[in-house]
């Protein structure tokens, strides 16, 4: 059979989960990594990485707007997911995933973006004309209220939700990665490391991508990137970066040492359909690599210019590195067969439904929204951005 | 207590929920069978199997199992005596049209037929998210492809490669142990078709069932016991390298 060597149990030979499952995770993983850095600012006082505090709410939010969406693709009736909330199946950890999802999204991250842009929403209901004008004050929902102590109320009660939201934000990656890691019948998902794993690689990847649009952003409005903040991020994501690793390789030497009936198998995909995707993009390029990069800024004393290529580079590697992971957990996690005598063949489409272009169109999606947010909700200071006038206090 | 149309407005979409979930787990029904009285297995006599793939043919037809996707499959395993651990395994379109002559000399050839285990504790059954693959009172695990979401974290579940997706229903598909025969006290379509006899329809719950008298005689095993899935597919002198 083309694409199949050795024997696989004959209803295995098709792939069942495709890149947009890839995606998944990726994205989920981008939007808890972006909002545990923003709760550094908010509850652990870490006032360095305050220019990127809104920057990484409205990315989480963006990638967490687009989440579901590759999930939709893929079902084979997407019409009855609606199932899931009215029917959940209790011992499913899949049946979960619109509860977390739903709780994420409305109990954490858009009432800590609301919070935190009420004063702005109702400043601007109040400032600007036409169908803008429409749009903040339906955001107001309201509200529009913006004395001092309405204003403290919502910095306490946005300190509240934020602390709410780093559990949150680890149930809900820590989630997917039980969704693999609880499968017992595929030994290259099933380990009690992987929620931890994911969990990880979810900062990892979301401290990179908001460490990226930062400089980006900064640079294209002209302005001088905080160097102190970009730095502060950067030696966060060294750190995280280093735990990642280090519990990506406890599961590899545990795995290595212990040789279970499943290792001959894995261990020969790892050597031939998943060398380049596992080893040489995954490990080499996109850990060991950003790592050392990373590394260099904290040991060296760098120029200015050195250490934002520095970051640039080692933030695209990073990113690239986290979805290979990705890709290697679950397109890796199918191309051997459950009786350990076989391998099959990922063959993704190219215009199909679930297909290169419309992954790639995921891909795209998230940042057009984000460019949509930040129009709407610009997260600069107000100095750089042409004050936000005084409203009068609305009563 | 008064109910106001306010209170049947609440109370009516609720209801509708609770009946929908009740539905949910109910098999399709036969007059005078009643599932309580049964837990349905197979037994698979091995020794007994010439691989012919009358099974797998017999299935196909009584079921309508789509080209290339198999609700039972027939394996051929030759195992050296040099390396019992890795033996060699082929199962060209799933046995239907038996096998070729083997090409390896010395070891032993024998053949291993393949259905859904049916399993007690079947990790299909508990992830899926909206309950519609079940196991009926019966024993026997079922798909209601009404119901099904098409999210395919069954199909990874099972340790069997026993499922997989319809191409034109996108709803999860397996053996169903001939669900719409054996309610009606027919057997299963393989068993029937079987010339040898190596597939025997196994009540647990009926005492007179040969399968007891089978069962306190022989060697019998099951698949992957250390999936602790609770197999009801019973194999008869199963070689250990078989998976």
């Amino acid at each position: 059979m083309p694409g199949v060597e050795g024997f696989m149990y004959p209803n295995e030979v098709e792939l069942q989960w495709s890149v947009l499952i890839v995606l998944y995770p990726f994205l989920t993983g981008l939007v808890a990594g972006a909002f545990i850095l923003a709760s550094l600012e908010r509850v652990f006082q870490v006032q360095a990485v305050k220019p990127t505090y809104r920057l990484a709410l409205l990315t989480a939010l963006a990638f967490l707007l687009v989440a579901p969406l590759p999930l939709q693709l893929h079902l084979g009736h997407p019409e009855r997911s609606y199932e899931m909330y009215l029917t959940p199946h209790r011992t499913s950890a899949m049946a979960m995933f619109g509860f977390v999802y739903l709780w994420y999204l409305m109990a954490v991250l858009l009432l800590e973006i609301w919070l935190d842009y009420r004063r702005d929403i109702v400043v601007l209901s109040q400032s600007t004309t036409g169908w803008k004008r429409l749009i903040y004050r339906v955001m107001t929902l309201g509200s529009s209220n913006i004395d001092e102590h309405a204003l403290a109320i919502d910095e306490r009660v946005g300190w509240l939700v934020t602390l709410i939201g780093i559990p949150s934000a680890f149930l809900l990656h820590g989630y997917v990665g039980f969704i693999f890691g609880s499968v017992k019948a595929n030994p290259w998902w099933s380990s009690p490391l992987m929620p931890v794993v994911f969990i990880f690689s979810a900062m990892v990847s979301g401290i990179a991508l908001v460490m990226l649009i930062y400089m980006l952003v900064t640079w294209s409005r002209k302005e001088a990137i905080d160097m102190h903040c970009v730095d502060t991020v950067a030696s966060y994501l060294f750190y995280t970066f280093i735990i990642d690793f280090s519990l990506e390789m406890l599961d590899l030497i545990h795995r290595i040492y212990e040789s279970d009936e499943s290792f001959r198998s894995l261990d020969f995909m790892v050597h031939t359909k998943l060398y380049m995707s596992h080893i040489v993009v995954q490990i080499m390029l996109g850990t060991v690599a950003p790592i050392l990069l990373l590394a260099l800024t904290q040991v060296l004393k760098l120029s200015e210019m050195a250490r934002k290529r520095i970051y640039v580079l080692a933030g695209c590697l990073t990113l690239i590195g986290i979805f290979a992971m990705r890709w290697n957990v679950v397109i890796g996690g199918q191309l051997f067969s459950k009786s350990f005598l076989g391998y099959t063949t990922y063959k993704m489409g190219l215009i199909t439904r679930e297909g290169l272009l419309v992954a790639i169109v995921l891909m795209v999606l998230p940042l057009v929204i984000l460019w949509v947010l930040v129009k709407l909700l610009p997260p600069w200071p107000e100095k750089s951005s042409g004050s936000l006038p005084d409203a009068a206090p609305a009563h | 207590m008064n109910i106001t149309r306010r209170h049947m407005l609440v109370l009516l979409p609720a209801a509708a929920i609770a009946w929908k979930h009740v539905l949910a787990g109910t098999p399709e029904a036969s007059p005078n069978y009643t599932m309580s009285e049964h837990w349905w297995g197979m037994l698979i006599d091995l020794p007994n199997c010439i691989g012919c793939g009358n099974c797998v043919r017999a299935c196909q037809t009584e079921n309508e199992v789509p080209d290339g996707y198999f609700r039972t499959w027939v394996e051929r395993y030759h195992v050296t005596d040099y390396d019992i651990e890795n033996p060699h395994v082929d199962s060209p379109d799933g046995g239907k049209k038996g096998f070729p002559p083997a090409k390896e000399a010395g070891g032993k050839n024998f053949f291993v037929p393949k259905l859904c285990n049916h399993c007690a504790d079947s990790p299909c059954t508990q992830v899926c998210p909206v309950g519609a693959t079940f196991i009926s009172p019966d024993g026997v695990v079922l798909v209601d492809k009404t119901y099904c979401l098409g999210c395919r974290y069954c199909v990874q579940a099972c340790p069997y490669g026993c499922r997989f997706i319809h191409p034109k229903t996108l709803t999860a598909e397996k053996c169903t142990l001939c669900y719409h025969r054996i309610t009606k006290g027919l057997t299963t379509a393989c068993c029937e078709a079987c010339p040898t006899g190596a597939r025997q329809l196994a009540d647990l719950k009926n005492p007179n069932d040969p399968i007891h008298e089978f069962l306190k005689t022989h060697n019998v095993q099951i698949l992957k016991p250390y999936m602790a899935t609770h197999s009801k597919v019973l194999y008869n002198d199963l070689d250990g390298s078989v998976r």
